[in-house]
C-alpha cells in the first residue's frame, strides 16, 4: 500500500492530468485530425461512393465557390461589427458604472442575464421583435413616423439585424470584464493627473484608456473567438437566409456537413474558419503586447 | 467629488438607458407567454391584455416537454460531474507544475469550431450505434464543460498558497491526500463557479444536441427551436417554452451571482 501511494505521489504530475488528457486526445485531437484528413477527400455521404483522396481539390473547389467567398466576407463583417460595437458600448457602460451607488448589485445581476440565457430563446424573442407585421420594432419605427424595415426577412437588413442581437447579448460581458479591470486600478495616476491640472477628457484619454486597454483587448479576443463562430442565434433566427444572405462560415460548414453531407467540402471550409480564428487571436494578442510595456 | 441633485438625476437617467433595452426582451418574452395568439398578432402591440395560462398548459401538457427537461438536466449534470472528476486533478497539476502546454491544449477546445468535432463524432457514433444516446450527448457536452472547469480551476488553485499542502505533507500525508483533504475543501468557491457556469453552457448548447440527439434524448434548446419551425408560429407557445428554458439559468445566476461574474471575467483581468 505504502509503495503504491509513493508511486502515485512521485508521478502525480503525470497521473493527475492523465484522464483529462486522454479525454481531450480521444474526443478532440483525433476528431480534428480526422476532419483535416477528410478535407483532402471527395467524401460525400449521399453519393454512396467510398471516399477517395483527391489532394487539394476540395480546397480548390471551395475557394472558387462564390458562396464560400461571400460567407467569409459576412463572417468577418459580422465579427468586426459586433466586436467593435460591444467593445465601445461595453467600455462606456463600465465607465458609467464604475462608482458606488445604491442598486449596483442588482444592476450587475441584470448585466448577467443576457449572458446566461439560451441563445436559441433569445433568437426567438428577437424574431418576434423583428416580425415585419406584428413586431415591436416596426411599431416603434411607425410611431416615430419612420419607414418600416423588413429586418431579418430582407437580405439587405438581415446581417445588421443579427449583429444587433449579438451586441445586445454580449455587450454586458465586455462591460463586466472592463469593470473588473477598472476596480483593480490604483488611484495614483489619477491623482497625479489631477494635480497636473488635467481635465476629465484629458484624464480619460491619457490615463484611464491606456490603463484599461490590455483588459479591453483581452475581452475583445475572447469575444471575437466566439463571434467568428456564432451559430445558435443565426441558425435559430434565419438558418442563414433569406437565400444565403446571412450564411456565415460556420452555418455554411454545418449545411455542407449535415444537410448536403458533403464532408470533404465542409472540412476545407472548417480549416479556413479555424485559420481565421487563429490569425485574429494572434493579431489582437500582438496588439495587446504593445500596451504591456 | 460632491454630487449635486442634477448629477444624480442625470446618472439615474443614464442607468435607465442601459437597463431598459437590456431587460425589455425578457419582459416581452414573459408577457407574450401569457398572451393569446390574437393578442400577440394584434397591431399595435398590446401592453395591456387578459393573461391566460393556456400556453404553459400546452407546452407542458401536449408536448414531450418534461422528457426534454429531464434530458437537458441529465446531460448537463453528468457532463459537469464527469468534467469535475477529470478536470480538478488536471487543473491542480497545471497550477502546481506549471503545465502551460496542457492548459493550452485543453483551451484549444474553446477555439475550435464545434463542427470540426461534430462531423467525426456523427460518423463514429452512428457506426457504433450511439446516436440518440445519453453517452454520446454527455461526451460531447464534456468538451464544453471541461475547458470551463480547467480554465477556472487552474487559475483558482494558483491563488492557494503552496504552504497549505506543504504543511500537510510535513505531517506525513501524501500529496494526493493533501489535495483531496485540504486543497479541494479550500477550493469550494472555485468549484461552485465552474460548476454553475459549465452547467449553464451545457444547458444552452444547441449545435451538439441538434446533430447527436433525436426524439429519445432531445434537449430543451432543440425542443424550443422545433416549436418555431411549424408553418404558422404559435408565438404564445414558443414564448412559454422560452420562459421555461431561461428560468433555470436565471435562478442559478441569481443564487450564484458573485461566482458567475468571477467565472466570466477570470483570466481577462490580471489579478
Amino acid at each position: 500500500m505504502v509503495g503504491n501511494s509513493g508511486f502515485i505521489e512521485r508521478n502525480l504530475k503525470y497521473l493527475f492530468p492523465l484522464p483529462a488528457l486522454a479525454f481531450v486526445i480521444l474526443l478532440m485531437i483525433f476528431p480534428v485530425c480526422y476532419t483535416l484528413l477528410v478535407g483532402f477527400t471527395d467524401w460525400n455521404l449521399t453519393s454512396g461512393r467510398p471516399m477517395r483522396f483527391v489532394g487539394l481539390q476540395s480546397y480548390r473547389l471551395v475557394v472558387r465557390d462564390p458562396r464560400f467567398i461571400a460567407a467569409i466576407g459576412r463572417t468577418c463583417a459580422f465579427t468586426l461589427g459586433v466586436v467593435i460595437g460591444e467593445a465601445v458600448l461595453g467600455t462606456i457602460i463600465a465607465l458609467i458604472l464604475n462608482r458606488e451607488f445604491r442598486g449596483k448589485g442588482l444592476l450587475k445581476f441584470f448585466l448577467l442575464l443576457p449572458l446566461v440565457v439560451t441563445p436559441v430563446a433569445i433568437g426567438i424573442v428577437f424574431n418576434l421583435f423583428y416580425d415585419p407585421t406584428i413586431g415591436f420594432l416596426n411599431f416603434v419605427l411607425h410611431a416615430f413616423g419612420l419607414p418600416q424595415s423588413g429586418w431579418v426577412t430582407e437580405s439587405a437588413t438581415v446581417l445588421p439585424s443579427l449583429m444587433l442581437v449579438d451586441i445586445w447579448q454580449w455587450t454586458p460581458m465586455i462591460a463586466l470584464i472592463v469593470l473588473a479591470g477598472l476596480s483593480g486600478l490604483s488611484s495614483e495616476p489619477f491623482e497625479s493627473a489631477m494635480v497636473d491640472g488635467a481635465n476629465g477628457v484629458q484624464t480619460f484619454f491619457h490615463v484611464t484608456l491606456p490603463m484599461i486597454m490590455p483588459t479591453v483587448l483581452t475581452a475583445i479576443v475572447l469575444r471575437a473567438v466566439d463571434a467568428l463562430k456564432t451559430y445558435d442565434i443565426i441558425y435559430a433566427m434565419t438558418k442563414g437566409g433569406p437565400g444565403y444572405s446571412s450564411e456565415t462560415l460556420n452555418i455554411l460548414a454545418y449545411k455542407l456537413s449535415f444537410e448536403y453531407f458533403n464532408l470533404g467540402r465542409s472540412s476545407s471550409v472548417l480549416v479556413f474558419l479555424f485559420l481565421i480564428v487563429l490569425l485574429f487571436s494572434i493579431g489582437v494578442m500582438q496588439l495587446r503586447k504593445r500596451f504591456e510595456v | 467629488m460632491k454630487k449635486s441633485p442634477l448629477f444624480n438625476l442625470f446618472f439615474f437617467l443614464l442607468i435607465l438607458i442601459i437597463v431598459i433595452p437590456m431587460l425589455f426582451p425578457f419582459l416581452w418574452m414573459f408577457m407574450s407567454s401569457f398572451k393569446s395568439q390574437i393578442d400577440i398578432i394584434s397591431w399595435p402591440p398590446q401592453f395591456v391584455f387578459k393573461p391566460i395560462i393556456g400556453n404553459y398548459q400546452k407546452v407542458f401538457g401536449e408536448q414531450n416537454f418534461l422528457l426534454y427537461l429531464k434530458n437537458s438536466s441529465v446531460v448537463g449534470f453528468s457532463a459537469v460531474f464527469l468534467s469535475l472528476i477529470i478536470g480538478l486533478p488536471a487543473s491542480y497539476s497545471i497550477a502546481r507544475f506549471g503545465q502551460k502546454k496542457l492548459l493550452m491544449l485543453i483551451l484549444v477546445a474553446r477555439l475550435m469550431p464545434g463542427i470540426s468535432f461534430l462531423m467525426p463524432w456523427y460518423i463514429v457514433f452512428s457506426r457504433i450505434r450511439l446516436m440518440d444516446s445519453y453517452t454520446a450527448l454527455i461526451l460531447s457536452h464534456m468538451l464544453i464543460t471541461l475547458p470551463v472547469v480547467v480554465w477556472i480551476m487552474s487559475a483558482y488553485f494558483e491563488t492557494i498558497p503552496l504552504e497549505m499542502e506543504a504543511s500537510a505533507m510535513v505531517d506525513g500525508a501524501t500529496r494526493q491526500r493533501a489535495f483531496f483533504s485540504i486543497i479541494l475543501p479550500l477550493s469550494m468557491p472555485g468549484v461552485v463557479t465552474s460548476t454553475t457556469l459549465s452547467f449553464i453552457f451545457s444547458w444552452n448548447n444547441f449545435m451538439f444536441s441538434q446533430v447527436l440527439s433525436m426524439e429519445k434524448t432531445r434537449t430543451l434548446p432543440i425542443a424550443v427551436y422545433n416549436f418555431m419551425s411549424y408553418a404558422e408560429v404559435d408565438w404564445g407557445g414558443v414564448m412559454a417554452a422560452a420562459v421555461a428554458i431561461v428560468t433555470p439559468a436565471i435562478i442559478l445566476t441569481m443564487i450564484f451571482q458573485k461566482y458567475v461574474v468571477k467565472g466570466l471575467t477570470v483570466g481577462a483581468v490580471k489579478g
